[in-house]
């Protein structure tokens, strides 16, 4: 099947700052995508070049067959967009906002009350914008991007300054959305959003791509490692848990290991060791790595600083 | 026709969020009537009725000085508000629709307008007890002049619009450069009286044309002698837009 979304070596500067650079990428129909890297590596500009807000110094982008450059109405039209720190009208009431958006595509437009009662803000149509919460703001902005019924949806940092709670609320909406068959583009700083929403990510840093695969093949790749943390009072645990050979290294603090090695089999191996040697435990657990340390490893800094 | 769909929605409800914000809707329709009652209780308290109506200040300068109030509190206004939208990503995200960037715009030129008409309205109504019953004046051929005017002004604001760095700076800076444009209009002191760089500048500012319009629509001037000073509105109208088509900042 045609990519959704298709971009190759795309370029973008400011002035002299290099934006992003040589990007090329494709969106699979259907899935979940998202562009991941710290502030300012490149995140939004990519987007916008793709939903026809920005134009690219170089490159090609190709959105649903049509050129986001050339054909931005038409584009407009079929996808769905919620741009970074948008704001509306102080004043504009909730049911305004999304009659206003309703009547501005070709397409008709969906049951809008059906919409705003599943996104739970039925209670506030009558509320003006500047008075709902950060969260119902945010939610608000996905109405007003799923209006026009569209074909990819487009969410820049979604849950950037929500609580936990709300930012829960509004992955559950996003796996909707890819339920109903669209296909969703989305950016991210937040690692554990990326992990839990995407089926494939693409790590970018100083506007360019690093590597683009599903968070668990990005992690099988760049952090095979394994690590298990145990209790034990047994004298001889050291020695048997050493002489695993999948095991790298075994750290002892007290009565607490901490042992590394690689591969899926390493947790496996330190369990039979155990009940092999009749070894007694009070605590156990596994540490996996995820795509925070991913990134850490292809970048040699944390995603934070 | 869906363009034309989008443009009545998006000038229907910023008309109402206008008139939601109190002091954005004083401001714009309070203060030009105020200045007028105000202007005309002083000169009232001067002049003997019968010659309040013979004197052509408050007859026709009076007026048409309120008439300009109200068209540059719509254009600072616009200018303001253009500022706002574009500080808080609100055009940013209006652009992201099907929406062309022209019919933004155009919205909000027509709720400046609409204020305009409205304000001159009650203009007309508060000040009815200053001018004898007798005295005629052709409202609504003067409605219209003071709508072309306003139209040509507002070319400047979204000009100002697209320069003011940020929304705070928006009303200060459109009201340092439109205020002063009363000055050199003509409308106290002929444009012909002025040192040679204020004569020039005039020459070139939209004020200097929408003065003798306004004065002869109200004096009752057929729109035939005005020919002149509604093309150099047209003029300063199609140049502002075009340099500001070039130099408008959506964010």
């Amino acid at each position: 099947m045609r990519p959704v979304i298709q971009v190759s070596g795309v370029r973008k500067t400011y002035g002299s700052t290099v934006a992003v650079d040589e990007v090329s990428f494709e969106v699979n129909d259907g899935e979940i995508f998202g562009l991941i890297g710290p502030n300012g590596a490149g995140k939004t500009t990519t987007m916008e070049c793709i939903e026809g807000l920005r134009t690219p110094d170089r490159g090609t982008i190709s959105v649903l067959g049509l050129d986001p450059f050339r054909h931005v109405y038409k584009l407009q039209d079929r996808i769905g967009v919620q741009l970074q720190q948008a704001q509306l009208q102080k004043r504009i009431k909730v049911w305004e906002a999304v009659d206003l958006w309703a009547s501005l595509y070709r397409k008709k437009a969906i049951d809008a009350a059906h919409l705003l009662e599943q996104l739970g803000l039925t209670d506030k149509r009558n509320t003006w914008f500047m008075n709902l919460s950060g969260g119902q703001k945010q939610r608000l902005f996905i109405a007003l991007a799923l209006i026009n019924d569209p074909e990819v949806v487009f969410l820049d940092e979604l849950t950037t300054g929500l609580d936990p709670q709300s930012r829960r609320a509004i992955w559950d909406l996003v796996r909707g959305i890819r339920e109903r068959g669209k296909t969703v583009f989305l950016t991210t700083h937040l690692m554990e959003e990326a992990e839990r929403l995407c089926d494939r990510v693409a790590i970018i840093e100083h506007g360019r791509i690093i590597d683009i695969d599903s968070p668990q093949k990005l992690i099988d790749r760049h952090c095979p490692e394994r690590t298990v943390v145990l209790v034990t009072s047994d004298p001889s645990a050291g020695e048997r848990f050493r002489a695993i050979p999948v095991v790298e290294s075994v750290i002892c603090t007290g009565m607490r290991f901490t042992i590394r090695g690689r591969g899926d089999d390493l947790v496996a191996e330190v369990i039979h060791c155990l009940s092999e040697n009749r070894i007694r435990v009070t605590e156990f657990r596994t540490i996996l790595p995820n795509l925070e340390d991913v990134f850490l490893q292809l970048t040699g800094h944390s995603i934070r600083e | 026709m869906m363009m034309l769909r989008g443009l009545w929605k998006l000038t229907w409800i910023e008309i109402k969020i206008f008139l939601r914000e109190p002091l954005g809707a004083f401001g714009t329709i309070g203060f030009p009537v105020l200045v007028f009652l105000a202007a005309g209780r002083v000169a009232g308290s001067w002049l003997s009725p019968s010659s309040l109506a013979a004197s052509s200040l408050i007859r026709v300068g009076l007026p048409v000085f309120a008439s300009l109030l109200i068209a540059i509190s719509a254009v600072l206004s616009l200018v303001t508000i253009i500022s706002i939208y574009r500080e808080g990503g609100i055009l940013k995200r209006l652009r992201a629709t099907p929406l062309h960037p022209q019919t933004i715009l155009t919205a909000h030129v027509i709720v400046k307008l609409t204020l305009t008409a409205v304000t001159l309205g009650l203009m007309v109504l508060a000040g009815k007890r200053y001018y004898p019953v007798g005295v005629h004046v052709p409202l609504f051929s003067f409605t219209i002049a003071l709508l072309i005017s306003t139209w040509s002004i507002l070319s400047i604001g979204f000009l100002i619009a697209s320069v003011v760095p940020t929304a705070r700076f928006a009303q200060p800076i459109g009201a340092i450069i439109l205020y002063p444009m009363i000055a050199i209009s003509g409308l106290f002191a002929p444009v012909a009286s002025l040192p040679p760089v204020l004569h020039a500048l005039a020459r070139v500012l939209p004020l200097t044309y929408a003065v003798p319009l306004l004065q002869g629509i109200w004096n009752g001037d057929a729109w035939s002698a005005h020919v002149g000073d509604v093309a150099a509105l047209v003029v300063v109208f199609i140049v502002c837009t075009a340099i500001s088509a070039k130099v408008f900042r959506w964010e």
